[in-house]
């Protein structure tokens, strides 16, 4: 690789500006070995994914799939299967023709919504309808849901605890500091298990709040989505603290003092001047908590109910137990392109607080 | 930072810290409290007790899951260590490059990205990659004539069907998975790092390699070894990229967790979460030390020469 680098005038072309200082021999080779692990162990498998939700499922063969291209007679034919795609939109029981009369319909109401009130009522009613039917848009849906609501309440227990830490002394701050990364050290899965324990119904909760007579027989909450809220605001927190904490620390203090001065009150200074400077870290810390949280297994899994099976519990399901490689794939290709624009937004806002 | 945050001497701070902090904490010392609970019902307290730490120490199961997993994590931090630092110095010190886009993505996205997706396709790359090695050992037998005679023979019996899913696998996924920490971490030390001094060496006739190896690198040393650290500690924790791409064999210890607490709470996990709390709370406090101890001394000269 290095010598193809070295070789090819296009690719030497790649070091310039700076490298012209630190141009060696072994540059090229530096760079290679990152970006060929990367293609090999990330790119690829995603285009491998992709490839295989368009193919069907056979069952009792190795691998469990059909290929989409087949090489006779010096032909190449490549054959798309949306079967999957479809199914996974449309869902078990309303036909593919079903399926695109309603979606248009959909989209016609959408449009005119705005015209006529009336029809509101029903575009929703036909989406519940929708959801309630299918499996996995009313996985998307929940996972959509749980990881909004999530994020929410990680910024709004965060928010203060960051800006707590910020205007501790410094001996303090750096003891606080410690103290909130020490948990995202220990084992994620044993955080999420101590809530088994506390929330069960003859659990710490349960108990303290029997013995002061608060309630008189237990409240359940283990295997409900309260309890995977909990869980995945407990196991996320320090994800938002920690940009959250160097967003605040960076804001000049004396806008914050200015608008103090000025008459402001707390909370329009809040609102008006902090939030908006600390955008960045809001925005990052967020996506550090919605995107894993979108695709969480383990958390519904040992928190959740039955009620309520969040995307990557179905992805899991039809992998492992359906041996249903195609359709797993599938799932995920959607699931990627739903956490596909928030993790550009990262991104970006990533790039913009490195240029600061 | 023109003005540095004050002090504040409020209730509300308070309020937060406490409520922020009781919230963090409370579950994990409640869990520890518990593993001393000598009734099998992990909740119903009946007395003080360290038979389930006894119990756990005598489970061959858990104690091989526990090695494997440490051996991995070990190997995979190293590795992930040194794509991570690569990527970092390419991130950082090479400019603008055709391809770029990519590779910054690629060597960041694994952060964010769900497990579930990194591991489906992972593991789906492999099973791929597995049928083409077996389809080209056949092909060569055939192609050559070879038979169990030939020297040959036992290189196209490992080639047949790799990689196989087990410890390989799970190392090539954590390292995937991790080295993106150690980039974020490796690049922001780069970025602050003075690159006069490396120019002083370029200049006085050092070969850049030299100066990689005697200047870069050890000013780099912290934040590798927090990068070696977070990697390591990533891949002790990680349970669904390994669930996927793991092999019968190779069952790690989050792996045995996990299945042994789906099917309820258990008190020898209790025991277990203690131990690892425990060992994790005395390191990072170490660590804190150590660092706020450097710090001091930092400030301390600072001042020294400041006053001079």
């Amino acid at each position: 690789m290095a010598r193809i680098y070295n070789r090819s005038p296009k690719l030497k072309g790649l070091f310039k500006s700076r490298l012209s200082k630190i141009r060696f021999r072994g540059s090229s080779l530096v760079l290679a070995v990152p970006y060929l692990w990367m293609i090999l162990f990330f790119i690829i498998p995603f285009l491998i994914i992709f490839k295989i939700s368009f193919s069907e499922m056979v069952d009792g063969q190795m691998p469990p799939y059909t290929p989409i291209s087949s090489y006779e007679d010096g032909k190449l034919d490549i054959k798309l299967n949306f079967n999957n795609y479809k199914f996974v939109f449309a869902g078990d029981d309303l036909g593919l023709d079903d399926f695109d009369l309603e979606t248009e319909e959909n989209a016609q109401t959408a449009d005119g919504a705005q015209a006529s009130e009336k029809e509101e009522p029903g575009f929703f009613a036909s989406l519940a309808k929708k959801l309630e039917s299918n499996l996995y848009l009313l996985g998307y849906w929940q996972s959509l849901k749980v990881a909004f609501i999530s994020t929410l309440c990680c910024l709004v227990i965060g928010y203060p605890l960051a800006w707590a830490i910020v205007h501790a002394s410094p001996t303090m701050r750096s003891i606080l500091l410690m103290l909130v990364i020490l948990p995202s050290w220990t084992s994620f899965l044993i955080r999420v298990y101590a809530w088994m324990g506390l929330l069960s119904d003859t659990g710490f909760i349960n108990q303290v709040l029997l013995f002061f007579h608060i309630i008189d027989e237990p409240l359940v909450m283990l295997h409900t989505q309260f309890a995977v809220y909990v869980g995945i605001v407990y196991a996320y927190l320090p994800f938002m603290i920690m940009p959250l904490y160097n967003a605040i620390s960076r804001v000049d203090y004396s806008y914050i003092e200015a608008s103090m001065d000025l008459g402001a009150r707390p909370m329009t200074t809040f609102f008006r001047v902090l939030l908006p400077l600390t955008k960045n870290g809001v925005i990052a810390g967020s996506m550090l908590v919605f995107i894993p949280a979108i695709g969480e297994f383990v958390i519904p899994e040992l928190l959740g109910g039955p009620d309520a099976v969040l995307i990557g519990q179905l992805l899991w399901q039809d992998f492992f137990n359906n041996r249903d490689w195609p359709l797993a794939s599938t799932i995920a290709v959607i699931m990627l392109c739903l956490v596909i624009v928030p993790i550009m937004w990262f991104f970006k806002v990533q790039r913009a607080s490195e240029v600061k | 930072m023109s003005s540095q945050s004050p002090h504040i001497r409020s209730k509300w701070r308070l309020l937060f810290l406490f409520v922020g902090l009781s919230f963090l904490y409370a579950p994990i010392l409640i869990l520890m409290a518990y593993s001393f609970n000598s009734s099998r019902l992990v909740t119903v307290w009946k007395s003080f007790s360290f038979d389930w730490y006894v119990a756990l120490v005598h489970d061959e199961e858990f104690l091989h899951a526990i090695y494997l997993t440490l051996s991995i994590g070990f190997c995979a931090a190293t590795m992930s260590v040194i794509i991570g630092t690569l990527a970092a110095f390419v991130l950082a010190r090479f400019g603008r490059f055709r391809g770029q886009g990519i590779f910054s993505f690629s060597i960041t996205a694994p952060m964010v990205m769900p497990e579930v997706i990194t591991g489906l396709s992972l593991l789906l790359m492999f099973i791929a990659t597995a049928n083409g090695s077996h389809a080209l050992a056949g092909w060569l037998t055939e192609k050559f004539g070879i038979t169990e005679g030939s020297f040959l023979y036992p290189v196209l019996q490992q080639m047949d069907g790799f990689p196989d899913r087990g410890v390989f696998t799970i190392w090539i996924a954590m390292v995937t998975f991790t080295s993106a920490y150690v980039t974020v971490i490796v690049r922001a030390r780069l970025k602050e790092a003075d690159l006069s001094i490396e120019e002083a060496a370029l200049d006085l006739g050092a070969t850049p390699f030299k100066v990689f190896v005697f200047i870069t690198l050890p000013s780099l040393t912290p934040a590798i070894v927090s990068g070696w650290l977070l990697a390591f500690t990533l891949t002790l924790d990680d349970i669904v990229i390994s669930q996927f791409v793991a092999g019968p064999k190779s069952t790690t210890l989050p792996m045995l967790v996990f299945s042994s607490v789906r099917r309820g709470v258990n008190p020898k996990i209790n025991a277990l979460a203690t131990i690892i709390v425990t060992i994790v709370s005395l390191c990072v406090t170490l660590a804190w030390y150590l660092m706020r101890r450097k710090e001091k001394r930092i400030q301390r000269e600072m001042a020294q020469i400041k006053a001079k």
